[in-house]
């Protein structure tokens, strides 16, 4: 029987292949993309040497089977060696194979640890900047601590992205290169995990909690990732998406960012009453970036877990009830409290809600009226 | 097995009882492990089932087939029914059928209890099941969401299936719990006389360690879902910083239980191989000593290295470095037991009956699994594989080989023994061939999956994983239906008949044990006056 | 068939319905359970139901045992499987306690401080709970359950670790009687054991009332609440069982059941005494006192 046939030389091919096409060679989809930071390519280094050591080793012990399943085999009239055991082999292979064994691993601790020394403590520098990462049920908030600018980044929908669905974002994670960047990690709900292969480091987003990386970007480009901790039912759909820019283009970013969080700013605290159609349409624009992963852009909702908007009970009947549970949330399910949203923003979601989808109840609600709910 | 199996010793003996008290209300040993392997069997089909449902949804990118929260519920009911419904309980029925064979006892230390260990597991898959259909009756509240890791709090949120699967859990704790009892009972007082420890067969040396890690880890894990349970409905705030309390400790008493869990399932199946090898290479097991003193090693370094499946949570240096380091050096055990079975099979006459394909098929790819899992316990590498397909990869490569086929191995190594007929050595070979090819083609591309960036437990994908993920389906599908050949198998083989071999005592030229002495099938009752070891 | 024409060497029960009559107990209060846990009305009577047929299942399953045991067809293998099964019980039983013991001391040396800026995970502190001082008694930077005052050690406690010690040495005492053939002596060594037990039953009770009542502490008293309770709760249980226990083996002595060879029963109450006294030691140590 052959036993050299399709399942021994089809993995081991690939896997040499894997190892020969290793650093170049990301476009096929079969490892780590190139990494972005002298960090993150001490790790995927670290990476290469243990996958070749267990190439290897994993080569040795195949030679070794198949040689002894071809010649030791009975139809070749192989008399078994009763004694092997016996030999002075079989007495000392117990030290032997150990201390061969504890050689390889210290190989790779060794390597591991100098590695792992740089990546887990992060410097005590004055001038590290710093970034705090929140993770929610289902999008990313990236606090730029230092810049006073804050990011909420949500996944785009099917038609917005085509074929970076579930890798593609509507605001961006804009950072510099050729800085030290402190990534602080943290939660608002459940579990999250922050990952962008290209920045080599994964790092769990736990509620109450707060964890640390770092990384220097050495290279412009758009890295792409996914969270990474089973989060509930869209954790498939929590994409993150980093830009990574000149120190120059950052400082512009940075205060294009402020610009418009002035202008909102004073948009929101104007005493202007706002007509129906202004609501209705900035309603709509706010309604889909953060209600419609639950709700849906049709206000259709996806029952059981997410009520529908449209013809609900609460978005047709007293307006109270329906600012209620906008500013509130509902304890202990998805439904979290958005009264971290301005006066005006509030008050154009709910007009957008009470109007559209057929949900025609003609009502208007102004920035005052929110005010005085909260 | 059925009862005309039986038929011809009840001349001699009292034979079985007979009808349905017999199964009900045994204190047999054999019919006892004839009872777990058969839930096992049940379980590994459902388990597949919802298995090639996240296939089939995973075939193509997008949502298909099923919703987000059904597909993490599939995946959570899978894991629990393959690893608490089919590898444990099928091990346990191993151990049941074989120890008191083997050790020349005439039965388990104590029966009653040994009948009600297995009795408690119908229990808890009923409860295992609810836990999953609950969520689809009326006011049945989210489905289970979580991955079988059920990590607050996330599980906290999810509704009252979340309970089910808690009490489903802690039944499964009581019967491993129980079984293990037994099993160290019997063989540390039913042992035949000048049997001693040193002389027992590999196969109870393997589930004597099995049986003492069981004892250590199911009873934290029991604690850990309690809490959870006091968490969710009575205000206790083990998991909420907002008391004080810590998510991730609840990761650490899984973790101190799912780590040596994952020896739990590893154990016997290395027991098996070590029978199997050295009948089919047709000379002693090599390092007899070195394998008992390995897997004591396993069994303590394993429960001390948890966290390393959470190097990402944030733990100190010092502590990421011990963990690291101590993963590593349990290649230095497994490696030795590794190498103790290739110095069995070097030299010898081997013959490739469908145990020994099975065996030397989980020699290399069971290695493969290992040295991936070698490199995930780098830390900084780590930080890349967590919770990547990469992952997923590797631990079908351990429990695959490792569990799973071991103990197919020993299902077609054992089966002539136990029904007295031998099964089809055609049909087996055939079976071992697609079943592994199918294996392979299934989990080999999950790892490049992962290192180009897919998640685990993600119901849909970017079309860039497209191509690996059809692979990965296909094999799955090939995989899949392999197994009712297995089943055909076994069916064929208990039913016997015209077209099958009857098996002797000793049903394999190299066999050499006291099981191998007792009629093939065994009488109802065997080794009722101690045989005397020399 | 009966069980001793198997064999002179060993023993080998019958078969037996108890184990079955378990699982349908096990299934029944556990399924009610989890109803209950949610509003489900009838999961309330479920695990009633489940429950006495579950202390059923006891009664009879012992009094199988017992009979087979008087009508001598157990040989000391027999004892030491029983002797053995008992031990490794009663190690699974110290790591489940392992657990909660583990929790405590993961809250107290690492999480705690980490919320309160120091260690590893200091940050934490810094950008989210400022306001926060690290302390044990604990109820988080949440302040759960609002302001309470934590169990001192030398109240009740005191007095409860005191009455533990001697029942300890009450049982031995009883033990002594058996060996020395003193029926007498067993039956007044095991009374005042579990009268012990009994009034440090009623001292808990009494002592949780007291929390819930004047200090404000209780299940939602933070993590101190929790580990508190989980901790006592748990280990009030288990003496609970060990008195009841006690209860039987002291009417199986009074109907002189118990000789200097065949004594498994009191010997295993015994144990599983010894056990739930060294828990409780543990616990005075680390949840009152230190
Ligand atoms: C039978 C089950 C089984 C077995 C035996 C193993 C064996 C090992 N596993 Fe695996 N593992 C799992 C089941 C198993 N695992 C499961 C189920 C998970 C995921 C759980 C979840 O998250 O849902 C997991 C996850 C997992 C992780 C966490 C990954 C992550 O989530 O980020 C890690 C990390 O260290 C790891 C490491 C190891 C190591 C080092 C071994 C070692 O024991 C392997 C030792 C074997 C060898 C090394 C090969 C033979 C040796 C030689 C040929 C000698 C020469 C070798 C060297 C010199 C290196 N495993
Ligand atoms: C012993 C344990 C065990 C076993 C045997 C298996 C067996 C299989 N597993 Fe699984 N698996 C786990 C333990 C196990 N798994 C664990 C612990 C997880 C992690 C869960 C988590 O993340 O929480 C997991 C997760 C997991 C995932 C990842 C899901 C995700 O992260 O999104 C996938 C995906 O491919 C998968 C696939 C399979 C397949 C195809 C098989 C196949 O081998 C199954 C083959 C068997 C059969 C198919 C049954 C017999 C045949 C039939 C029923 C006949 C009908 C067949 C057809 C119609 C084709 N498993
Ligand atoms: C993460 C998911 C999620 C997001 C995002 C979300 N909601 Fe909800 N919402 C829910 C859930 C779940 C409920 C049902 C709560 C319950 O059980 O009563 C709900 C209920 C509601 C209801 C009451 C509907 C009814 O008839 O019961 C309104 C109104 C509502 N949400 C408005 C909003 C608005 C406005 C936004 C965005 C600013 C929003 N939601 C964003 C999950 C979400
Ligand atoms: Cu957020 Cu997964
Ligand atoms: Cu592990």
């Amino acid at each position: 029987m052959c036993f050299k046939c399709n399942y021994i030389i089809k993995p081991l091919l690939l896997i040499l292949g894997m190892v020969q096409l290793g650093t170049a060679h990301a476009e096929f989809g079969v490892n780590f993309p190139e990494p972005a930071g002298e960090l993150a390519q001490n790790i995927f280094d670290i990476h290469m040497l243990t996958m070749s050591i267990a190439t290897i080793l994993l080569i040795i012990v195949f030679a070794i089977v198949i040689y002894s399943i071809y010649y030791h085999r009975k139809s070749r009239g192989y008399q078994a060696d009763q004694n092997f055991h016996n030999t002075w082999f079989g007495h000392w292979s117990w030290v032997i194979v150990p201390v061969l064994v504890l050689g390889v691993d210290f190989t790779i601790a060794n390597n591991a640890n100098t590695v792992l020394k740089t990546v887990w403590e992060v410097p005590k520098e004055k001038d590290i900047m710093d970034l705090k990462v929140t993770g929610h049920q289902w999008w990313w908030e990236f606090d730029y601590l230092d810049h006073g600018v804050k990011v909420e980044s949500r996944a785009l929908t099917k038609e917005q992205s085509g074929d970076l669905y579930l890798r593609d974002v509507d605001n961006r994670l804009v950072l510099p290169t050729g800085k030290k960047i402190r990534f602080l990690h943290t939660s608002a709900d459940v579990n999250h995990a922050f990952w962008v292969p290209e920045l080599a480091f994964k790092k769990d987003a736990i509620p109450g909690y707060v964890t640390e990386t770092w990384i220097e970007l050495d290279r412009e480009g758009v890295f792409r990732g996914q969270c990474a901790e089973l989060c509930g039912t869209w954790h498939s759909r929590m994409p993150i998406v980093v830009e990574s820019v000149s120190p120059e283009r950052f400082a512009q970013w940075v205060d294009e960012q402020n610009a418009i969080k002035v202008a909102a700013a004073a948009e929101a605290s104007s005493s202007k009453t706002w007509s129906k159609d202004e609501l209705i349409a900035k309603g709509e624009e706010l309604y889909n970036t953060k209600c419609a992963a639950c709700h849906q852009i049709t206000g259709t909702g996806l029952p059981p877990a997410f009520p529908p908007l449209k013809g609900s009970a609460i978005a047709t009947g007293p307006i109270a009830g329906h600012l209620k549970i906008v500013l509130n949330g509902k304890e202990g399910t998805a439904m979290q409290s958005w009264s971290s949203l301005n006066d005006l923003e509030i008050a154009a979601i709910i007009t957008y809600e009470r109007n559209a989808w057929g949900n025609d109840t003609g009502d208007v609600i102004q920035p005052a009226d929110v005010k005085s709910a909260r | 097995m059925s009862t005309t199996t039986m038929t011809h010793d009840e001349a001699h003996h009292h034979g079985a009882p007979t009808g349905w008290k017999r199964w009900l209300y045994s204190t047999n040993h054999k019919d006892i492990g004839t009872l777990y392997l058969l839930f096992a069997l049940v379980m590994l089909f459902l388990g597949g089932a919802s298995a090639m449902m996240i296939r089939a949804e995973l075939f193509m990118p997008g949502i298909q087939l099923i919703d987000p929260d059904l597909y993490n519920n599939l995946v959570t009911n899978h894991a629990l029914l393959m690893i608490f419904g089919a590898v444990m309980p099928a091990a346990a029925g191993l151990a049941n059928w074989m120890i008191p064979l083997m050790i020349g006892a005439p039965d388990m230390a104590l029966p009653r209890m040994n009948n009600l260990s297995f009795w408690i597991l119908p229990a808890a898959a009923t409860m295992l099941i609810l836990s999953f259909v609950v969520p689809f009756f009326p006011g049945g509240g989210t489905q289970i969401n979580t991955g079988w890791t059920i990590y607050p709090p996330l599980s906290v949120q999810v509704g009252m299936s979340m309970d089910f699967l808690i009490f489903a859990i802690h039944l499964l704790g009581v019967s491993s719990v129980l079984a293990s009892i037994n099993i160290i009972v019997t063989l540390l007082n039913m042992r035949a006389p000048g049997m001693t420890l040193m002389k027992m067969p590999m196969f109870c040396w393997t589930w004597l360690v099995t049986a003492f890690l069981l004892i250590l880890v199911v009873p934290v894990l029991a604690g850990g879902v309690t809490m959870l349970l006091f968490d969710r409905h009575f205000g206790t705030s083990f998991f909420d910083a907002a008391g004080g309390g810590d998510p991730v400790l609840f990761q650490h008493l899984f973790w101190f239980f799912g780590h040596p869990e994952v020896y739990i399932l590893l154990l016997p199946s290395i027991g098996v191989l070590s029978h199997v090898i050295p009948t089919f290479a047709r000379k002693p097991l090599f390092g007899y000593r070195s394998m008992v003193g390995a897997m004591l090693a396993v069994a303590t370094i394993g429960m001390v290295v948890w966290a390393h499946h959470q190097y990402t949570i944030g733990m100190s240096l010092g502590a990421v470095t011990y963990f690291m380091v101590g993963t590593i050096l349990i290649s230095i055990p497994v490696g030795l037991m590794v190498f103790n079975f290739i110095a069995t099979m070097w030299r010898g006459a081997m013959t490739f009956e469908t145990p020994m394909l099975f065996a030397v098929g989980i020699i290399l790819m069971f290695t493969f699994g290992g040295l991936s899992g070698v490199m995930l316990a780098v830390v900084p590498a780590d930080m890349q594989y967590h919770d990547s397909m990469f992952v997923v990869a590797h631990f079908h490569y351990v429990l695959m080989p490792g569990a799973v086929f071991g103990l197919f191995a020993g299902v077609f190594y054992w089966l002539p023994k136990w029904t007295g007929n031998m099964y089809d050595e055609r049909l087996g070979k055939l079976f071992f061939w697609i079943n592994v090819i199918g294996f392979n083609i299934t989990f080999f591309p999950q790892h490049f999956l992962g290192l180009a960036g897919m998640p685990r437990r993600i119901i849909d994908y970017n079309v860039m994983f497209t191509e690996f993920n059809v692979l990965s389906s296909i094999g799955a599908m090939i995989f899949g239906l392999s197994h009712l050949l297995f089943l055909y198998i076994v069916i064929q083989t208990i039913r016997g008949g015209k077209s099958l071999k009857r098996s002797g005592a000793k049903s394999w030229e190299g066999a050499k044990g006291l099981e191998w002495e007792v009629d093939s099938p065994p009488a109802f009752h065997t080794w009722e006056t101690a045989p005397q070891i020399k | 068939m009966s069980a001793q024409e198997h064999s002179s060497q060993y023993f080998i029960p019958d078969p037996s319905p108890w184990p079955i009559v378990g699982m349908v107990s096990l299934l029944t209060t556990l399924f009610g359970a989890a109803l209950a846990m949610n509003g489900v009305s009838i999961g309330k009577f479920l695990v009633i139901a489940g429950l006495l047929l579950f202390a059923y299942l006891l009664y009879s399953w012992f009094r199988d045992v017992i009979a087979e045991n008087l009508s001598n067809r157990y040989n000391d293998q027999v004892g030491r499987s029983f002797r053995l099964g008992m031990m490794w019980f009663i190690a699974s039983e110290v790591f489940f306690f392992g657990a909660f013991f583990g929790s405590l001391y993961y809250i107290r040396a690492i999480a705690l401080p980490w919320l309160g800026g120091e260690g590893y995970l200091g940050v934490t502190h810094d950008l989210l709970y400022q306001q926060f001082q690290m302390a044990w008694p604990s109820h988080g930077p949440g302040e759960l359950g609002g302001a309470f005052t934590p169990m001192g050690p030398w109240g009740i406690p005191a007095l409860n670790t005191f009455l533990l010690l001697s029942s300890g040495a009450t049982i031995t005492w009883a033990h002594w009687g058996l060996k020395e053939n003193n029926n007498q002596q067993l039956v007044r060594g095991l009374i005042a054991t579990i009268a012990l037990g009994l009034l440090f039953v009623l001292m808990q009770a009494y002592e949780y009332g007291h929390a819930y009542s004047e200090l404000n502490l209780t299940l939602n008293s933070g993590v101190y609440g929790s580990t508190f309770y989980m901790l006592t709760g748990f280990h009030g249980f288990h003496v609970t069982m060990g008195a009841i226990m006690l209860i039987a083996i002291l009417g199986r002595s009074m109907k002189k059941h118990f000789t200097l060879h065949n004594h498994f029963a009191f010997e295993a109450v015994a144990w599983y005494w010894h056990f739930v006294d060294v828990v409780w030691l543990g616990l005075f140590i680390f949840v009152y006192w230190l």
